[in-house]
């Protein structure tokens, strides 16, 4: 089978290459059987030969960390959703790029945040892509956001305590409107309409908050995604890089900007800052 | 957490044909948090000598404070300014009378003296001096100063391109460092003609 060459350059996603064969083979059989989430989540992770795997997991965490310094947020009102990042990756204080993309299209009416371990994002988020697809060719019809998010957070459930580092938003379009919901690799999962991940979400919260209002129109609202974003990278060393923002409605989303943070600093301020107005010597 | 990397600094000297230019970033943060885009590095001991101070801000200003003494005190003494050399022996000394509970700062200082022989030394917090007849490099992103520095540095330039020089490496260097960058200012000292000039940097 064609699956079985990919299955030896991702050891772990054997388990749902299996799965993938075996739900092609269902559909060619015309069997409507829906995967279960026990299922999809078997993958096949060598364990490290360790008597305590929570303490040895505890331990990997802080030692391979790559947490990429992040700003990401997103928003329900009127006209859609919003969603907006940055583009920063950093080792410590070392930038190690300028250019992540730190927005996973997992299809047309679907949309996964990236804020926390790179690998653990990259990875698990495109698995969640793979386990929407399969979810469609099944099922016949487009998953919910709801029902998405809920596998990538039992995913992220059944790796719990094992140190992945993962905090997510789930965005989409689907029959019942828009929604977002929060998961991160604790295993929570939140519905909400104002979210912001990373290290630099406060500072994206601060004018999120200030200027949110449900009744805005999609040029405002894409606007402040953009300053929330530009902000944070501003204040918080470890974000920056480039602002992209994603706007979803009834017929999918679409990307509206992509603007490098050295443009808008000096196109919101070609004066100059407040922060260098009051002389600190 | 390590001290030395509380407020994050970046600051480099370059030295030329007759002329010496140094230069440092505007960032006064606190860890990841930036507060200031304003805060100087380089402090002017007088119109030929300049000093770098990066590591704790609180200790760079203090020290600042105690060099203006001390380098009053000599010009009521000796009716002269310092020499960059006496000078830069005269911070290792005082660095050194707190070995046991130092002052977290790296200087670097850059001047030219009375003939116009450009001078440049680095330190460690302890007052261990380098002296260099090229470039030296200090703050929170080493690695990729030395690393610009080491590839774009030519000898005997004048001071309009050794301020090229240094502003370019200053700028991109602090692109690869998170804790310091938010724009940057260079001194470029030389016998008849010395300039100061503010450089946009990227402001993330």
């Amino acid at each position: 089978m064609a699956v079985s060459s990919w299955r030896m350059d991702v050891p772990g996603l054997d388990g749902k290459c299996g799965q993938a064969s075996r739900a092609a083979a269902d559909l060619a059989l015309g069997q409507d059987a829906l995967l279960t989430n026990a299922e999809v989540t078997q993958a096949n992770f060598p364990l490290p030969a360790v008597q305590n795997l929570d303490h040895f997991g505890k331990k990997v965490e802080d030692l391979v960390k790559p947490d990429h310094g992040t700003t990401t947020l997103g928003f329900i009102f009127k006209n859609g959703v919003i969603i907006a990042v940055d583009s920063r990756a950093s080792q410590g204080s070392y930038v190690s790029s300028q250019t992540v993309k730190k927005v996973i299209e997992i299809n047309p009416y679907l949309l996964g945040t990236m804020a926390g371990g790179a690998a653990d994002c990259a990875f698990w988020q495109r698995n969640l892509g793979m386990q929407c697809r399969m979810f469609e060719l099944k099922n016949k019809k487009r998953i919910t956001v709801c029902a998405a998010s809920k596998m990538l957070a039992n995913t992220m459930y059944s790796y719990k305590g094992m140190g992945l580092s993962m905090g997510s938003m789930v965005a989409g379009w689907d029959p019942s409107g828009p929604a977002i919901y929060y998961v991160d690799s604790d295993g929570q999962r939140t519905k909400g309409t104002i979210f912001s991940v990373g290290s630099g979400s406060l500072y994206a919260y601060g004018v999120l908050d200030q200027g949110y209002k449900w009744d805005m129109d999609i040029e405002t609202a894409v606007e402040l995604g953009q300053r929330a974003i530009y902000h944070a990278q501003f204040r918080d060393a470890v974000s920056g890089g480039t602002c992209s923002v994603y706007h979803i409605t009834q017929s999918g989303w679409v990307k509206l900007r992509g603007n490098n943070h050295y443009d808008l600093h000096y196109q919101y301020y070609p004066d100059g800052h407040a922060t260098s107005a009051n002389s600190v010597i | 957490m390590s001290i030395s990397t509380y407020n994050g600094a970046a600051i480099i000297a370059m030295s030329g044909k007759d002329c010496v230019a140094i230069g440092c970033d505007l960032r006064l943060g606190i860890q990841n948090q930036t507060l200031a885009t304003d805060f100087k590095k380089v402090y002017k001991i007088h119109d030929r000598l300049y000093l770098g101070l990066a590591g704790l801000a609180t200790d760079a200003l203090t020290l600042n404070q105690r060099f203006q003494f001390k380098h009053n005190m000599y010009k009521l003494r000796e009716e002269r300014n310092m020499n960059p050399a006496t000078f830069a022996h005269m911070v290792s000394k005082t660095l050194y009378e707190k070995r046991f509970g130092p002052y977290f700062v790296e200087p670097v200082i850059a001047g030219i003296d009375d003939d116009g022989t450009p001078y440049i030394t680095g330190m460690d917090s302890l007052g261990a001096m380098e002296t260099s007849k090229d470039f030296m490099v200090a703050g929170t992103a080493p690695n990729s100063l030395w690393g610009v520095c080491e590839s774009f540095y030519r000898p005997n330039l004048g001071p309009e391109e050794l301020f090229e020089t240094i502003s370019q490496c200053l700028l991109s260097g602090v692109d690869r460092d998170a804790l310091s960058g938010w724009g940057a200012v260079v001194y470029v000292i030389a016998k008849d003609k010395s300039f100061v000039k503010t450089l946009k940097g990227r402001m993330d």
